[in-house]
């Protein structure tokens, strides 16, 4: 697909131009935090952390986390940086128990926000000829609204159409020509199966879409690109950071550029807190640096990723991180070693093509923890001789311990041997007593 | 030339054989010849079965939720005498072809004896045993047994 980006000049720009940038505003950020947010002027005094201590990006690592509980807390107006007259919007999420998230917003972080958007949307294809149908709910949940401002500062012809009436979003895809779809993945999957069914996808005008607000696979993206003939390109936010468009892929397919400039991720180890370098997977941590209703200072988002820094063909410099494998929950620490089911998995779809069902083990004896993963053997792994077997064993043991680090037994049990509940199967069991 | 042969992945559990042989027993298939290797971690059940229950065993476990597979592997015959397999292994050895795992018939029809062999090559195995004038005992010989 086409090359297109929004804002070559910051898109592009030399990391270390971007660096002094990213300092700038972050220490702006800082300050502004510590004079008017009473929460963040009692962490960073706790940590004995002033102002003035934050001169470059790299102090970053000196200053507190946030985390979601802070936000509920908080509720509704606590972490609010600037005079509530000056908060033109409120975006959040209703939560399934307790009190919602909330985030205000000034006139400036809706721009940027759009920004950030227009951004994604460009490199997903954008431009003043296209007819942008948006399939996102709209209303609190940033989804409807963010893809709807983005939309329109690209130029396109909006199409707020929310989610829901699939026969009513086939209708309207087909009659007015809509050649963009903003949804989630899931919504745009069945939409794209429905359109299969009623025999209209090469009615359709669609050439891409950009799916976001839910974890997806590259499995997902195929079957997408098949069922609509579209590019489907990813787009991942959170509210407590903008909404949709904090990061976007281009069309190299190859992980989700971060805006730098508005916002600075970072990968910390789980357990330490430690920041960790590009390259290994971690919990991440985003802190914006423009925002001025609501800023997070390392807000911990608990979900595992990577995030590369290697030159990108796009021609963008700003980080990409990878999908999103897992949630810090689903971790173990084995030996100082941190492990994620992820990573096992990711060996196992190497050897066998598809992911067959496994479950972490760890145990410990004699004060020596150590892990066993137990695999389903599917159909391809089997073979008639023991040695072909024993290979396929040793091949997942070695390729864990290269990938994970970590020496494990590896127990390979019967199809459907492993207990699944809601047809999931528990990867994680600790047996240790600690 | 060659026959076939159903192979079971099996754990390493109390009951999983008998459990096996009751599902095979249960849709009136018989086994001709049974092998069992167990290692440490887990166990493959290889057996022959007539030509025409191959395709039903395996779908018959497979809905019982094992991983089964069928293959072909090499059938002999040879005199019932001391010697007898000795001298055929040593054809086998000279000709640099490994044997992954060898069984033998419970019973036969013929007045040889009767064993399986699953070689490393089994194609030139087999060329070499016959050259020989070995006796290669065909599916359909089998499903007479
Ligand atoms: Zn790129």
């Amino acid at each position: 697909m086409e090359n297109k980006i929004y804002d070559p000049k910051m898109e592009c720009i030399s990391r270390d131009e971007l660096f002094e940038i990213q300092s700038k505003r972050l220490a702006e950020t800082v300050r502004r935090v510590y004079d008017n947010v009473p929460l963040y002027r009692k962490r960073m005094d706790e940590k004995g952390v002033r102002p003035e201590d934050i001169k470059t990006r790299d102090d970053l690592r000196l200053l507190p986390f946030t985390e979601k509980t802070d936000l509920r807390d908080c509720f509704p107006f606590g972490l609010l940086a600037a005079p509530k007259k000056e908060i033109v919007r409120i975006q959040g999420s209703s939560g399934t128990t307790g009190k919602p998230i909330v985030s205000g917003y000034t006139a400036n972080d809706i721009e940027v926000w759009t920004e950030m958007v227009a951004r994604a949307l460009t490199a997903a294809g954008a431009g003043p000829d296209d007819i942008i149908q948006v399939a996102y709910g709209y209303g609190l949940f940033t989804g409807g609204l963010g893809a709807h401002q983005g939309a329109q500062r690209v130029g396109a012809m909006v199409i707020p159409m929310s989610s829901g009436n699939t026969q009513r979003q086939l209708m309207m895809m087909k009659e007015l020509g809509s050649t963009m779809l903003c949804c989630t993945p899931s919504y745009a999957t069945y939409l794209g199966e429905t359109a299969r069914e009623m025999g209209i996808v090469d009615d359709l005008k669609l050439k891409s879409g950009c799916f976001g607000a839910e974890p997806w696979s590259e499995e997902m993206r195929r079957n997408l690109e098949g069922l609509l003939n579209i590019d489907a390109m990813d787009i991942y936010g959170l509210t407590e950071i903008a909404g949709p468009g904090v990061s976007f892929e281009c069309c190299a397919k190859n992980g989700c550029h971060v805006n730098e400039d508005h916002v600075i991720p970072e990968i910390i180890d789980p357990v330490t807190g430690e920041p960790m370098p590009y390259g290994v997977p971690g919990e991440l941590v985003f802190t914006t640096i423009t925002k001025e209703g609501q800023p997070m200072l390392r807000y911990r988002t608990h979900d595992i990723c990577v995030l590369y820094d290697d030159p990108c063909p796009c021609g963008r410099t700003h980080v990409r991180m990878g999908r999103i494998t897992g949630r810090t929950d689903d971790m173990l620490v084995i030996r100082g070693v941190n492990v994620f089911p992820s990573q096992i998995e990711s060996v196992l779809v190497g050897i066998n093509g598809v992911a067959p069902h496994y479950v972490i083990i760890a145990e410990r004896e004699n004060y020596t923890d150590s892990l066993e993963v137990q695999v389903e053997l599917t159909e391809n792994m089997f073979s008639d001789t023991v040695a072909h077997i024993e290979t396929l064993r040793r091949q997942i043991a070695d390729q864990i311990k290269s990938v994970v680090g970590i020496q494990c037994k590896i127990t390979l049990v019967a199809p459907r041997s492993i207990p699944r509940s809601e047809g999931k199967a528990k990867r994680l069991i600790d047996n240790r007593k600690i | 030339m060659f026959i076939k042969q159903v192979s079971v992945f099996l754990e390493n559990a109390k009951g999983t054989l008998k459990e096996l042989t009751r599902v095979l027993g249960e849709n009136e298939i018989n086994l001709l010849a049974l092998s069992i290797a167990d290692t440490a971690g887990f166990g493959i059940i290889r057996c022959i079965v007539k030509s025409g229950d191959v395709d039903k065993s395996i779908e018959v476990l497979k809905e019982n939720g094992y991983i089964a597979k069928a293959n072909e592997v090499l059938c002999v015959g040879m005199p019932h005498k001391p010697m007898g397999l000795a001298n055929i292994l040593a054809l086998i050895e000279e000709s640099d072809i490994s044997i992954e795992y060898s069984y033998s018939f419970c019973r036969s029809t013929l007045d040889d004896a009767v064993i399986i062999i699953r070689p490393s090559d089994k194609e030139k195995c087999a060329k070499i045993l016959s050259d020989a004038g070995v006796h290669i005992i065909s599916q359909q010989e089998v499903d007479k047994f």
